[in-house]
């Protein structure tokens, strides 16, 4: 434990690059995914295909192929793309959108169609019905796994670290090598930041699926 | 509550009542014919249009040949053993169900297939379903607000009054800040119809809008239907209500295995069917 108090602020800035790399892949994953799961439900059929084939190559894509895909093929194409933080996001949250999408168009299809027929019929198009009342009556189903999702990513980030981000992973690996007899308290140092997000993310889930709550 | 109308709220009546303008009996038809759509129907203006709608299930051939004109202010049921496709015809009024051949027009214009001019469609032709289908996450005023807010542009203030106009007028304007869940289905369903009149619709489709509800309740939302009725909105009713079609209804259509096999005037529907299908059906709902 004495390890880990004496080594806390190089294990904070490792923290802080996770904790950005989670939050900023994210909000682009939900946004993007819930874009991805609304194509997949839409009434156009090129839309609903490309949704399908986005979803089902990145959900059965390891991550690492897809980091390696952005940082070595790539290039070959004429896209070079500067290794570091901002490589990670754009992996990490197209990786990520294709778990929310599945996530909020399992939501989608939990909603009684009645809803979906009801606001057509009252004169609303694809989009009004899916916004206003499709989503809303979807989110409380769609945030436990969701928070799932996000929990993953939080993980997921550190295979970031073998693209040189110095992230959690990649800090726990300098504080090992420059510190062989602390042997596994670097490691345990690392999995308590990891706690610090997950946990929290939990509690969240649970906080914001009672708010949402509503008598059906 | 129902006693409280005030006419001008109200969808503009184009025209007299349509039962007003039945005033001649029509001769009696030949047996097992079907009446043609003749004489004093003429002189009103034709609002729905079917020409010969088919529509498949998989290999079930639900809508076969349908012919049906309904005129503005007149008040249509449809009725029929289950599997008959009436549910089906009453959908497709408002392309909730697609159609595999032949047309239909509303007020004129031909069903467009999708998008935006659909939508501006179905803003014209009211939908009350069996299962009410309120927004679970919407209040009650909310409910009746949203489709003039958001398909016609209606701003706000004058949405909700129009609203709070038409729950005192289907009589649960005391419920308008609560949710859905919290109220009986017939009030629910009151509410339903109040939703579809928000958006100041030419013709309104009703599914079998009393078959969910608890016997007590069912008058409550007759009620409502039958004000309706009587100040000339047109209506395509799928009911297996006798009472409602007596009351209200200017013509009965009876469907079975995707046919009109028979159309009528109400009492001489339910008195001297000429069909025999139509017969033993009467036999088996009237008998309790």
């Amino acid at each position: 434990m004495g390890f880990i108090a004496e080594n806390l602020s190089t294990y904070v800035d490792g923290f802080l690059v996770t904790l950005r790399l989670t939050a900023v892949s994210g909000l682009l994953a939900l946004v993007w995914g819930t874009v991805i799961a609304a194509f997949r439900v839409s009434p156009l059929r090129p839309l609903r295909a490309f949704g399908t084939v986005w979803t089902e190559t990145l959900r059965n894509t390891p991550l690492t192929l897809v980091f390696f895909g952005m940082v070595f093929v790539a290039p070959q194409f004429g896209i070079i793309p500067p290794l570091g933080f901002w490589t990670a996001v754009i992996c990490l949250a197209t990786y990520t959108s294709a778990f929310v999408a599945e996530a909020v168009r399992s939501g989608i299809n939990g909603v009684n169609v009645g809803q979906a027929e009801a606001a057509r019929a009252i004169g609303l198009t694809f989009g009004q019905t899916l916004g206003n009342v499709i989503l809303p009556q979807a989110i409380r189903s769609v945030i436990p796994p969701l928070i799932n999702v996000l929990i993953a990513l939080t993980k997921n980030t550190s295979v970031a670290a073998g693209f040189a981000v110095v992230e959690l992973v990649a800090t726990g690996r300098r504080l090992g090598v420059g510190n062989a007899a602390a042997g596994a308290w670097v490691l345990v140092g690392v999995a308590i930041f990891y706690l610090v997000l997950t946990i929290p993310l939990g509690i969240l889930a649970a906080r914001i699926e009672r708010r949402v709550a509503f008598a059906r | 509550m129902l006693h409280t109308c005030n006419p001008d709220t109200w969808p503009v009546r184009v025209k007299p009542a349509y039962g007003a303008q039945m005033t001649e009996p029509e001769a009696p038809a030949p047996e097992g014919a079907v009446v043609p759509d003749v004489g004093v129907r003429d002189a009103v203006e034709p609002l729905v249009v079917l020409d010969r709608v088919n529509k498949h299930f998989g290999s079930l051939h639900v809508l076969q040949d349908i012919d049906l004109t309904v005129h503005r202010g007149e008040v249509v049921v449809v009725i029929g053993p289950s599997g008959s496709g009436k549910s089906t015809l009453c959908r497709t009024i408002n392309r909730l169900e697609t159609i595999d051949g032949g047309s239909i027009t509303v007020d004129g214009v031909p069903l467009p297939a999708e998008g935006k001019a659909l939508a501006r469609l179905r803003a014209d032709v009211g939908m009350v379903f069996q299962s009410f289908n309120l927004f679970a996450h919407k209040t009650v005023l909310e409910n009746v607000t949203l489709g003039p807010i958001k398909a016609k542009g209606v701003g706000r203030r004058e949405a909700e009054s129009h609203a709070m106009e038409l729950l005192d007028r289907v009589g649960v304007a005391d419920q308008a800040h609560k949710m859905p869940a919290q109220l009986s289905g017939g009030q629910q369903q009151r509410v339903a119809i109040a939703r579809a009149l928000a958006m100041r619709p030419k013709v309104i489709l009703f599914d079998e809008p009393t078959s969910a509800l608890d016997p007590e309740m069912i008058n409550e939302v007759l009620d409502v239907m039958v004000a309706l009725a009587k100040d000339g909105m047109t209506m395509v009713v799928v009911t297996h209500e006798m009472g409602f079609a007596r009351k209200a209804a200017h013509r009965v259509i009876f469907m079975d295995g995707g046919q009109i096999v028979e159309e009528a005037d109400p009492e001489t529907f339910f008195t001297a069917p000429r069909s025999e299908r139509a017969k033993d059906f009467l036999s088996k709902i009237l008998t309790h």
